[in-house]
């Protein structure tokens, strides 16, 4: 009877610890030792040591995808989170039609990121667009958006942040949570609006802002389908995945490449291996500031 | 701040609401433009005359509904999967005592933030082992295998739920399959729901996972289906036009019916409940 009991969480356990060793351990240690070989999937894997962090630092691509992920996740990211504290203060009032406002708020967020990514290349588009169409009524001559190396990263974060929705919907559950004495006790006091939105609104929502930052620190990381949906050949016309000018290359997207299209699996599971300390790096700078089960 | 009405606010927020809108209402207006209005210099918010040839040339140019098929199948198997692989795993985490179990809670939350590229080609080179790639195998197969952001969303449910029915029903000689079966399952219909619903539409999404897994295009998925399309068919805007809108449609559908569950349930894994 005692040792049943001993074995009965393993068994409601074991889905999971099953998938855990095959789909997370397993990959995790193999790719370390994958990123000392030289491996093209046809050949067997062999040891090339460090060679292939050295080809990797001295390749432009590496460097031109890290930088333009950094672009997109600490400048992206934080932007997005911005605007969505600011819708969720104004839908976080009561009015007829408020429901529908926020569903409509959160609906791009719920739409496939290829569809998103579509539409935007067409909103977008220089010609046709709708976005260029009202800058020439308001007599602006509106930028050549995902053809432009200078523009396509802006024409990704506006993408980004018309998908904030759910972000929203976390921050507005998180405004619901502040006791509206809070409030009060302050405007006694004669605290001001702006005094009252820095001083408790967003202290309070520090939480919220921790798990959206997590949130979209590892969207931003990963960053690949709307960069690859819109920087491909039939969008931007015949030229390699990350157009123009490896302007929409991201990290995700040139580990993709190296893996699957140059057949490098080598150096492609030493960027992953980097990726994966990053990611663990920064998240859990991120954590150390928070915990999960105070909140 | 709080819940007052702002009446300078509420402008701005419907002002913002319509700009937000404008994306999709340009997307659909464009959908019903015959092909040299797409293309009309200076171009026109309103399609004149309308028409749904854009439509019914995508359905029968693009394989639509091969697609669609595809990614039905995949999304049911996977959302499946999940439920009865993330049950059990969640009731041990939150209802039962074990050595280990803090470890185990501290590797799930780390393996939530795992990100799927770091860990793509070693998973990518087991499916190729088992000659799984170019089958739906290697998308459905793993949900079987729990999922660490739905165990943690059901665990931070099942914690909440009162103990003293769990303890009513083992003093009635139930045991831990049994309160599971009968008392925690019944009462975390929402959360269960919410689950299916996340993964379903995170399956309905993927576009990475299919693009590394199927390389037959009678195998495609919407997202890569259309994403293949228009990258061989640069001028054929209007008919991606108009399949993006049928692909949007069912999410539009479901989103609508069930708004307001929809909208509670995404906030219950995050921090405040």
């Amino acid at each position: 009877m005692k040792r049943k009991k001993n074995f009965l969480p393993w068994l409601f356990l074991s889905p999971w610890l099953i998938g855990l060793v095959v789909f997370s351990l397993f990959p995790i240690l193999a790719t370390l030792y994958y990123s000392f070989t030289q491996y093209n999937f046809f050949s067997p894997p062999h040891w090339v040591g460090l060679s292939n962090f050295g080809k990797l630092f001295s390749d432009n691509l590496f460097w031109k995808s890290l930088l333009n992920t950094a672009f997109i996740t600490f400048i992206g990211v934080p932007l997005s989170l911005g605007f969505a504290i600011l819708i969720a203060i104004l839908l976080n009032q009561t009015f007829k039609g408020v429901g529908f406002l926020r569903a409509l708020f959160y609906l791009p967020s719920a739409i496939p990121p290829v569809a998103a990514a579509v539409t935007w290349a067409w909103v977008l588009n220089p010609q046709y667009g709708i976005l260029n169409i009202i800058l020439h009524l308001v007599g602006i001559r509106g930028p050549n958006w995902f053809y432009d190396p200078n523009w396509s990263k802006p024409g990704l974060i506006l993408l980004m942040i018309w998908c904030s929705g759910y972000s929203i919907m976390i921050y507005l559950a998180g405004l619901q949570d502040i006791p509206n004495t809070l409030y009060e006790a302050a405007q006694l006091d004669g605290a001001s609006r702006p005094q009252l939105l820095w001083y408790i609104t967003i202290p309070m929502l520090k939480p919220v802002t921790m798990f959206n930052l997590i949130i979209g620190l590892l969207g931003g990381l990963q960053y690949f389908t709307q960069a690859y949906v819109i920087s491909s050949p039939g969008t931007l016309g015949p030229a390699m995945n990350g157009a123009p000018e490896g302007s929409m290359l991201f990290y995700a997207m040139y580990l993709y490449v190296q893996a699957f299209k140059s057949l490098e699996m080598g150096s492609a599971s030493a960027m992953a291996w980097m990726l994966f300390l990053i990611s663990a790096v920064l998240i859990s700078m991120l954590l150390r500031r928070f915990s999960w089960e105070s909140a | 701040m709080g819940k007052r009405v702002n009446l300078s606010g509420r402008i701005l927020v419907i002002l913002i609401s319509f700009t937000f809108a404008a994306p999709l209402i340009w997307l659909v207006l464009s959908s019903f433009k015959p092909p040299n209005q797409i293309f009309l210099q200076p171009p026109k918010w309103i399609p004149n005359p309308a028409t749904i040839e854009n439509y019914i040339q995508a359905v029968t140019t693009i394989p639509f509904f091969v697609y669609l098929k595809n990614t039905i199948i995949i999304s049911v198997c996977s959302t499946i999967g999940v439920v009865l692989s993330c049950i059990t795993p969640a009731y041990a985490l939150s209802r039962m005592k074990f050595r280990g179990k803090g470890i185990l809670l501290g590797i799930l939350l780390a393996t939530m933030f795992l990100p799927f590229p770091a860990i793509m080609i070693p998973t990518y080179l087991i499916f190729a082992k088992l000659g799984w790639t170019g089958t739906f195998l290697p998308l459905i197969a793993p949900s079987f295998f729990g999922d660490a952001f739905s165990i943690f969303l059901l665990r931070q449910f099942f914690i909440r739920l009162p103990g003293e029915l769990l303890d009513a029903a083992r003093v009635d000689g139930a045991n831990d399959f049994q309160v599971m079966r009968y008392v925690v399952i019944p009462l975390s219909g929402a959360a269960i729901a919410t689950v299916a619903v996340l993964n379903f539409t995170f399956m309905w999404s993927d576009f990475v996972r299919p693009l590394l897994y199927l390389n037959d295009s009678s195998l495609y998925t919407l997202s890569i289906g259309i994403q293949d399309y228009q990258s061989h068919h640069a001028t054929s805007w209007h008919l991606v036009l108009a399949a993006t809108v049928i692909f949007i449609l069912p999410i539009f559908v479901t989103f609508w019916a069930a708004q307001r569950t929809f909208i509670s349930g995404l906030t219950l894994g995050s921090v405040k409940e």
